[in-house]
């Protein structure tokens, strides 16, 4: 039996208003309510509400065999509730199902692995709070924000109690190796590791309507010849990706609505492929290898790394302000200045800041509410002078 | 190809990016292979002929004879919808300066008829209000020019050479193309000069070509001017990598931080939005020094502002600064600030970073279609302007990574990709032309 592991990422960032200088010391709230409040109700009609009801329906036309995982982080669950509580409610309804897996990550989609091991797990934890409280679930299955992984995480997150990791299938984690196996983080004794079939993935993801490709027009028959194609070659097909591939990165109008509709039913058509979630495919397997990883990876743009975040001397100062706060800003015990803090720690904040334009620029720019990256690191310096003045000494 | 070129200003004598542009642009044209010939209205001392063009002065230039002006004259006041002596005059002008101007026109007539070697203009490169008078002249020797150069195009820089330039073109049927720089609604805004704004278009319609320098000027010459779009081409400006001419300062890291404005003090430079930033950082933090080198006629009331201010301990005027001057006060300097009000390109934020100084620049701005690696503000957002120089003295992250990768923008930017733009556009000129 050969495992198509479907996992989607949900993330919307709380972005900031336009703060300037001159605001330090006179206003205290930072966030772009009416910006957050479009995206998010533009992004759900776009894609979340119907890839939703698509994916239902899958569900249940398929009496169980179409199963599937979702990660929706805990920022982007706190504006749906807020902006679009029809979105949470359509989630909800897939947990239902049973034929659902909700993934465990930090809470506010952070960084805070690199820079506070002790704010990473109490992320960790708000977020697998969360998942118990909206989906009725407690995930066994962690993925860190963008897919960043190193043996040091797998080694906290098995220590965790997770039996479940994800990762990008980069060469500079499998070698020679195929990403069609489970393996085990060299570290750990039980963690799994799942990773990224980054090709088939971004055949979908990246490529879909992008009529200069060879391949164009992608069919879903096509895709399940690839898929089919892998037998013998694997125990699992990991296909990882964002959720806003759907109606969002991929318009409507591609017709990829109407590929996910169909994909499963011509995977299906071979008797030895099966979807399963993260975890039942973890449960099922033993690991084929340990694979030794001691360097960060991501699964960001070509260089699989964390420049995207950490790669200019901006960014890494406007992160270490950050985290610099952690002592300060516990001690207050506030939890209203606790989570500010903490929504300052979202990676989008330091995406933005990105300058390593030229090669993956279109990807940047189009997530980018910031005009240059240095207006990014500006208007979040300010914001920070702000907040820290607001915590005190 | 031969390629005769009208312009009004040449380093080192300059009062703006238009002297530095045409240097930039004509260097370029020599490496590829063009003879150029810069036509200037009046020779200026120390002006050497460089290796790749010949600088003419106009008014070297003898006349045939008196009648040939005259028919020259009414040439071009057929092709111009103004009366172009009076009607340009009135703006400013009073009736004593008007008389002056009179008498003036008249004695160089008396003085030029008299020469032995016929009629002889003395056309004057200042600005005044006799301005429009020394262009009208100006054009009419250039046609003397066209006839004893030959030249294979004529390119001529802004309004102030389009008559000569359509002239040059009646006498020798060459394709012309007119370079845009600035346009009148830069420099004043909505109160046009209208007479200005009627050569401008006149010799854009006229024209076989129109080079813009950026599309921020392409849509105002579509917008206002009513060119088509396709005869319009974008060739953009870059920056000259000349060997400094003085050395670093000593680094002394007590020194207060400055903030340099460096321009025309004029309305289209937008230096009374610079001044009220100024004041609003100097509300924040003392530590700063502001200074505004350049001359124009805003300054004064700038100065009486800064002092209503109380801000004059802070706020510097350095006037009109030439040469060395200029790079030292680049060297000095830790902020450059463009807040031009409407910029066609705007080359001055590039020389700062050859410099390594991170520029502020306008969005109003023809650079800043082709710059990134530098902070925007819209010109009249002053908190916004305020805040981004607060930024930069703050945190030296962000100071370091505009320097770092603006110095690596800088090498894309060159002459050369603008010479190499022009050429092509020649080439289909001349081609045309054979057709």
């Amino acid at each position: 039996m050969i495992h198509v592991c479907v996992y989607f990422q949900v993330h919307q960032p709380n972005r900031l208003r336009k703060y300037t200088f001159f605001e330090i010391g006179h206003s205290h709230f930072y966030e772009d309510e009416d910006a957050n409040r479009a995206i998010s109700r533009k992004v759900a009609g776009k894609c979340y509400l119907p890839a939703n009801e698509v994916i239902l329906a899958l569900i249940k036309k398929h009496e169980g065999r179409f199963r599937v995982a979702y990660s929706v982080s805990g920022v982007t669950i706190d504006q749906f509730k807020k902006h679009c509580p029809e979105a949470l409610d359509s989630f909800k309804r897939l947990a239902d199902t049973g034929c659902v897996e909700f993934l465990n990550e930090t809470y506010f989609h952070s960084l805070a692995f690199l820079f506070s091991k002790e704010e990473f797990k109490r992320q960790v934890e708000a977020h697998r709070e969360l998942v118990r409280r909206e989906f009725g679930q407690t995930p066994t299955t962690f993925r860190n924000t963008e897919f960043i992984f190193n043996n040091e995480v797998a080694e906290t997150v098995e220590k965790m109690g997770y039996k479940t990791i994800l990762a990008e299938g980069a060469e500079k984690v499998l070698g020679w190796r195929s990403p069609n196996f489970v393996y085990q983080p060299a570290p750990c004794k039980k963690l799994k590791l799942l990773l990224r079939n980054y090709p088939l993935s971004d055949d979908i993801a990246f490529r879909f309507s992008n009529t200069g490709w060879s391949e164009h027009p992608l069919t879903a028959e096509k895709f399940a010849g690839w898929m089919h194609g892998t037998r013998g070659n694997g125990e699992t097909v990991n296909l990882f990706m964002d959720y806003e591939t759907f109606g969002e990165h991929q318009w409507k109008e591609t017709g990829i609505f109407d590929f996910l509709a169909a994909l499963p039913g011509e995977i299906l058509k071979a008797d030895d492929f099966a979807f399963s979630t993260p975890a039942e495919v973890s449960a099922g397997a033993s690991p084929v290898a340990k694979l030794d990883v001691p360097d960060y990876v991501s699964w960001a743009d070509v260089e699989r790394d964390l420049t995207a975040w950490k790669g200019n001397s901006m960014q890494d100062d406007a992160l270490e302000a950050v985290y610099a706060l952690e002592s300060r800003v516990m001690k207050t015990k506030n939890p209203d200045l606790i989570r500010v803090w903490r929504s300052l720690q979202t990676s989008d904040h330091f995406y933005y800041m990105c300058t390593k334009w030229f090669a993956d620029g279109d990807v940047h720019k189009y997530f980018n509410p910031y005009e240059s990256p240095y207006d990014a690191y500006v208007n979040f310096q300010n914001v920070l002078s702000d907040f820290e003045a607001t915590i005190g000494r | 190809m031969n390629v005769l070129m009208y312009g009004w200003e040449f380093p080192p004598h300059i009062s703006g990016g238009l002297g530095v542009a045409c240097f930039g642009l004509t260097q370029a044209l020599g490496r590829e292979g063009h003879k150029v010939t810069f036509v200037l209205p009046r020779m200026q001392k120390g002006v050497a002929s460089a290796g790749h063009l010949r600088l003419l002065d106009a008014g070297d230039f003898a006349m045939e004879t008196l009648e040939y002006r005259e028919l020259e004259r009414r040439h071009l006041l057929e092709h111009l919808s103004v009366e172009v002596i009076d009607s340009a005059l009135r703006p400013y002008i009073t009736e004593k300066l008007y008389l002056a101007a009179i008498e003036r026109m008249e004695r160089i007539e008396r003085e030029t008829a008299h020469s032995s070697r016929g009629y002889r203009l003395a056309v004057t490169g200042d600005y005044g209000p006799n301005l429009m008078a020394e262009v009208l002249r100006y054009s009419q020797v250039a046609g003397a020019v066209a006839r004893r150069v030959p030249h294979d195009v004529i390119h001529t820089h802004d309004w102030l050479t389009v008559l000569a330039g359509l002239e040059a073109k009646r006498v020798s049927g060459k394709p012309l193309v007119v370079h845009v720089h600035a346009l009148e609604f830069d420099r004043s805004g909505e109160n046009v000069n209208q007479a200005v704004y009627d050569i401008e278009r006149l010799g854009m319609e006229a024209s076989d070509r129109v080079v813009a320098v950026s599309h921020y000027t392409k849509d105002m010459i579509v917008r206002r001017y009513g060119i088509h779009p396709d005869k319009i081409e974008v060739v953009h400006n870059a920056v000259t990598r000349a060997p400094r001419k003085v050395e670093d300062p000593e680094v002394d890291g007590r020194r207060e931080k400055v903030v340099l404005f460096l321009g025309r003090i004029t309305f289209q430079k937008g230096p009374d939005y610079f001044i009220e930033a100024a004041a609003k950082v100097l509300g924040v933090r003392k530590d700063v020094r502001f200074v505004m080198a350049g001359s124009g006629d805003m300054a004064p009331r700038m100065i009486e502002r800064v002092g209503q201010l109380r801000l004059g301990k802070y706020i510097h005027f350095t006037g009109f600064l030439t040469g060395a001057d200029v790079e030292r006060m680049y060297l000095s300097s830790d902020i450059y600030v463009m807040p031009s009000v409407s910029e066609p390109f705007g080359i001055s934020p590039l020389e700062a970073m050859r410099f390594d100084v991170p520029v502020i620049i306008s969005k109003q701005s023809g650079v800043s279609e082709i710059l990134r690696h530098a902070l925007k503000v819209d010109f009249w957002d002053i908190d916004d302007m305020a805040s981004k120089i607060l930024a930069l003295l703050d945190h030296s992250a962000l100071r370091d990574e505009l320097v770092a990768q603006g110095s690596r923008e800088l090498e894309s930017i060159q002459w050369e990709k603008a010479g190499q733009r022009l050429t092509e556009i020649y080439g289909r000129l001349a081609a045309q032309g054979d057709n």
